[in-house]
């Protein structure tokens, strides 16, 4: 007898799981020719998103599906994080956005004038950064198929040069914009009933827009991976590169950037903070000679706390790993987050 | 946690470096030596992996985890009685990572709690006695909170307890279990199989709050070995080791406490005596390793009342009647007393992984294989670090 498997939440936490079941389920159902079309990057890839090559400019796609519970939170709402998202993803790939379209399924009973709120929410981030809502959907569930609103967007930019992060190459440079973890560590703590006026937690939850155009604008050229770090934080995106480059990423405890609250949060539930979401932070992957000239760029733009985190190298017997240096010089492996947290006793 | 603190015992390379000096300094003193040195806390063996601090050793000090995680060592049995009570619709109120601990048999098709409140049994996670406290005053039906934890959590139960403020639907299950009398075991264990003795004592920090730096000069006398009571942060460790080589290389078998900020000698008098008066020592059953002596905390006298066994039936476990409570492969009771690393079991990262676990050593967060599993212990990071020159 076959014993019958279930989907658990950790197969939709962003980690390993996820990436597990995606291979079982969808992605072996493709021959590599249906992973991708009109010579862009698909599902062959798993990167922030998807292109396509269409008279000389390539066409960035990217669509996320967001859920989060409380849909407000410290920092913003579901709706600025569905419309920060999308918009995020297209950066990432090296695009420019220009266009979204939005799906929106609430369930049967949720407030109208909350609603109103998430939307006008979302469409504040859309106005203020020129990008138009081209397309959307509206659904409706009965009370016990759905709590709450799920809003799925997609993303659509223009790039000139598309920016893929198997392309990180040994001796670049690790950058990161800024504080890592922080609507995670927010999220989290509300979902075990924190109290937040205490732990001074809120979401990092911003388009990247103004950080992102002038560097793409300026070193284009010299960024060869980014990432906006979400589900599954730092951890996950600094492990996907390594995997997809073939390169050891080292990276400097006491040059990343993390807040007092977030830490001793992380801490006190005895899970990674690295392994927490940033909704509002840059990864990148630059050429060594420009990295400090970005992150004097990126501070000149307003991310005051941009730094150089850790650099890739090359490795014979060990590519694919990601080497943690602690503020002590110990060293150990980051590990690629697993599992759902869940907290621990004391 | 204060950022001044942090800035002083975590973001400090200089003052580690100065540190790491002195513990190489002093380990060629130990005369071609190897010295082993045990940790008795989770959280102790967390900030080791964390920071690295393995790697920062020299090659003849050896830093060992030990029995330090509470619900690790919970016996089978306990997990068994509680599916079976969660079955029968008694509320089980649980802790997160005891939510997912798997008993050896399944008890009506469920081989832990979650399984069980998957199959409709009565479950609910809670973060704290009180927060259970909280829910079975608003519950009709009858509760049972499993009690799990070493000293640190037990003033957690005594002094809501004491306080008469537990609503009558709600019982405790004392699975409570003490520190010093399992240090005192597995540094025997690893005499008994003639394997490398326990050379120093790095004495858990939170839990010494409470009993103080005392109970370990016990020890200390009893195998002529030295400890230190040590706080959490990457110095406090590195400073504690320094500590433990110096009396080492002085043969001094005493006690010190690195951890002053928060450890006297004494420990928390008011807690010790709350905690007296709720609960008395007994003997007590360890998960794989079986009874030792005066390990375990019950309720007592007037106090019984609460006792979720007596209002439920549920079967003592005796001496007699303890089996080996592991599965097969599982390496978790060698690695509970330090006889053995994780990597050292054939399922550690294979079949046996934090999303999937199978032995009580990955399930819980202080367990020693979730947290190399989570943040990346053993001497792999050490090679990889050789090869591209860091």
């Amino acid at each position: 007898m076959v014993k019958a498997r279930f989907l658990t939440l950790a197969h939709g936490a962003g980690g390993v799981e996820t990436g597990e079941i995606l291979e079982e389920l969808v992605l072996s159902k493709f021959p590599p020719e249906l992973k991708k079309a009109l010579e862009g990057y698909g599902t062959d890839v798993l990167d922030d998103g998807a292109t396509l090559k269409i008279g000389g400019l390539h066409v960035v796609l990217s669509i996320d599906a967001y859920t989060v519970n409380p849909p407000f939170f410290p920092g913003g709402n579901i709706g600025v994080l569905a419309a920060s998202g999308s918009i995020n993803d297209v950066l990432m790939m090296g695009g420019r956005p220009v266009a979204m379209m939005d799906s929106i399924v609430a369930q049967e009973g949720f407030p109208v004038d909350k609603l109103d709120v998430i939307m006008e929410s979302f469409a504040k981030v859309l106005r203020e950064n020129g990008v138009a809502l081209i397309g959307g959907d509206l659904k409706v569930l009965p009370k016990d198929d759905l709590s709450g609103v799920v809003i799925t967007t997609v993303g659509v930019g223009l790039a000139r040069k598309v920016i893929v992060d198997r392309d990180l190459r040994p001796g670049d440079k690790i950058v990161v914009s800024g504080p890592l973890g922080e609507h995670g560590a927010t999220i989290l703590a509300l979902q075990y009933g924190v109290d937040l006026g205490e732990t001074q937690l809120r979401s990092d939850v911003r388009p990247l827009t103004d950080l992102m155009l002038p560097l793409l604008e300026k070193y284009g050229d010299h960024i060869h991976a980014a990432r906006d770090p979400t589900r599954g934080g730092l951890a996950m995106t600094l492990n996907d590169w390594a995997r997809e480059s073939g390169t050891v990423i080292v990276v400097e405890e006491d040059r990343i950037p993390l807040r007092e609250p977030v830490v001793s949060y992380a801490e006190m539930l005895g899970i990674e903070p690295l392994a927490l979401a940033s909704e509002g932070v840059a990864v990148l992957g630059v050429a060594a000679d420009v990295a400090e000239e970005i992150v004097g760029e990126m501070r000149r733009l307003g991310y005051s706390e941009a730094s150089v985190i850790g650099e890739a190298r090359r490795s014979e017997k060990y590519s694919g790993y990601v080497l943690y240096k602690s503020s002590v010089g110990g060293v150990r492996i980051l590990e690629p987050p697993r599992g759902e947290l869940v907290p621990r006793i004391c | 946690m204060q950022k001044l603190e942090l800035d002083a015992l975590r973001y400090n390379r200089e003052a580690a470096e100065k540190v790491r000096r002195i513990i190489w300094k002093l380990a060629g003193r130990l005369g071609g030596r190897t010295v082993k040195l045990m940790n008795f806390c989770g959280t102790h063996e967390w900030t080791t992996v964390h920071f690295g601090l393995r790697s920062l050793m020299p090659p003849n000090v050896k830093l060992v985890a030990g029995p330090g995680c509470p619900v690790c060592v919970t016996p089978s049995h306990y997990i068994e009685e509680s599916i079976r009570l969660a079955m029968d619709g008694v509320k089980v109120y649980s802790f997160g990572d005891a939510f997912k601990l798997p008993a050896l048999r399944r008890v009506k098709g469920a081989r832990n709690l979650e399984e069980a409140k998957a199959l409709g049994g009565s479950v609910e996670v809670v973060y704290s006695f009180l927060d259970a406290v909280k829910k079975a005053r608003a519950d009709d039906g009858e509760g049972v909170f499993l009690g799990i934890g070493f000293e640190t959590t037990t003033p957690s139960y005594s002094i809501p307890l004491r306080s008469r403020q537990i609503p009558d639907n709600l019982f405790f299950l004392s699975v409570l279990r003490l520190t010093p009398p399992a240090a005192d075991f597995a540094i025997k264990a690893a005499l008994d199989r003639g394997l490398t003795p326990v050379q120093g004592i790095i004495a858990p920090g939170h839990v010494s709050t409470i009993i103080g730096a005392k109970p370990w000069k016990e020890l200390a006398e009893k195998y002529g070995i030295p400890a230190v009571v040590s706080g959490f942060e990457p110095l406090d460790l590195l400073v504690s080791i320094a500590m433990l080589l110096k009396m080492i290389v002085e043969g001094r078998n005493t006690v010190e406490i690195e951890y002053k900020r928060l450890v006297t000698w004494e420990g928390n008098i008011y807690v010790q005596r709350v905690n007296s008066e709720v609960f008395q020592v007994e003997d007590a059953a360890w998960r794989g390793l079986g009874f030792i002596p005066e390990s375990g905390l019950e309720l007592k006298g007037e106090y019984r009342r609460y006792d979720a066994a007596r209002e439920f039936g549920i079967e003592p476990l005796t001496r007699e009647k303890w089996r080996y409570d592991l599965p097969a492969a599982c390496k978790c009771a060698d690695i509970t007393l330090g006889l053995a690393e994780p990597t050292d079991c054939p399922m550690f990262k294979k079949a046996c992984t934090p999303e999937r676990p199978i032995g009580p050593c990955m399930v819980s967060l202080e367990g020693t294989c979730a947290v190399w599993a989570r943040f990346g212990g053993g001497g792999l990071a050490e090679e990889i670090a050789r090869e591209v020159g860091v």
